[in-house]
């Protein structure tokens, strides 16, 4: 999967707001390295249940980077996390590094 | 129109303050991070609108739903819409928006809050034909509300942190004690003989000794509670 993350629907919310978009990378930047390490933590604990949270949480935030994509990978993971089902987890870890490196970008 | 935002994401509150900030007449007067922290503030404060995230750890929106007894109007706001029926049960929730939010939908969704009538938390008028309020009770069964009336209740057992609600289908397993279940439960019905058990007092087929039959359970009745029990037969 190569799907770029973008900000179209930050810029968008923004307007001519320019602060509230560098809010929103500061926010990002800080919240998102944060939730990678939960969800890190989470499977190596086999905390099936916890990491499913912790994807609900991180598929938003495809959502928010325009990654439709990868959401739709989410919801499954999240869904089958609740199973015990952790066949997904490569895939996820993609588009976790994929985000990452994109923060760096911006 | 004053509101809050609650929501356990950082970056979902800057995006729903940030919607409100091109609402003129909306003033976002706190942000909380989780559903406790904002109740208390509702204690004191007087708000019109609450921006609720639905999926939050320990204490869920649902759960906010409930506990408010005044509640302001409500809007919620979530990644996936599974909770969109049972949000709607609730007069105090004036509309339901899924994440990503565009601007255009927000200013709709204010505009349905302007609209609507002044807002409380019971549970929206049944239709006819099923049960009336007061007739039933909603349990929390992994994050779905689940309808059981009263009449369908058979037993309610203790369990540790758990209680099992036994009907004459099935058996729910819910977070929660027996306290605070029997606070829900009209008298009339329900009677506590045990330290452990709860029953229907109409579904009472007969007492025998120190026990009482119900369906297929036999449960135990206590010393303590047994006087009350034989004060509310109608003995021949």
């Amino acid at each position: 999967m190569t799907e770029t993350p973008n900000l179209n629907y930050i810029k968008e919310l923004s307007g001519t707001d320019i602060e509230f978009e560098k809010k929103f990378i500061t926010i990002i930047k800080q919240e998102f390295p944060e939730e990678l390490q939960t969800y890190c933590h989470h499977i190596e604990q086999n905390q099936w249940d916890m990491a499913a949270e912790i994807v609900h949480k991180l598929k938003h935030k495809f959502n928010i980077l325009g990654m439709e994509q990868a959401y739709g990978v989410a919801v499954v993971y999240e869904e089958n996390l609740r199973k015990g089902d952790t066949a997904l987890d490569k895939d996820f870890r993609k588009i976790l590094n994929n985000i990452t490196k994109y923060l760096r970008t911006i | 129109m004053n509101c809050i935002i609650i929501d356990d994401e950082l970056t979902a509150r800057a995006i729903v303050s940030q919607l409100c900030s091109n609402i003129p007449e909306l003033d976002v007067i706190a942000e909380f991070d989780n559903a406790i922290d904002a109740i208390k503030f509702l204690n004191q404060e007087s708000i019109d609108v609450v921006f609720l995230d639905i999926h939050m750890p320990g204490f869920s929106g649902v759960d906010f739903v409930q506990t408010l007894k005044n509640s302001p109007k409500i809007v919620l706001t979530t990644s996936d819409t599974n909770f969109a029926i049972e949000a709607y049960e609730y007069e105090s929730i004036v509309d339901y928006l899924v994440k990503p939010i565009t601007l255009e939908r927000f200013e709709k969704s204010i505009r349905k809050i302007k609209n609507s009538t002044p807002s409380n938390n019971h549970p929206l008028p049944q239709e006819e034909g099923s049960t009336t309020n007061g007739e039933d009770l909603y349990i929390n069964i992994d994050r779905r509300l689940i309808k059981l009336k009263f009449n369908e209740i058979m037993v309610i057992e203790a369990k540790g942190d758990y209680i099992d609600i036994k009907t004459e289908k099935e058996t729910y397993h819910v977070h929660t004690t027996l306290k605070k279940i029997k606070e829900k439960l009209p008298e009339k019905i329900f009677l506590q003989i045990h330290r452990s058990y709860i029953i229907n007092f109409n579904k009472i087929i007969d007492i025998e000794d120190n026990s009482v039959l119900i369906g297929k359970n036999v449960i135990p009745i206590s010393r303590s509670n047994r006087p009350e029990l034989m004060r509310r037969l109608n003995l021949l």
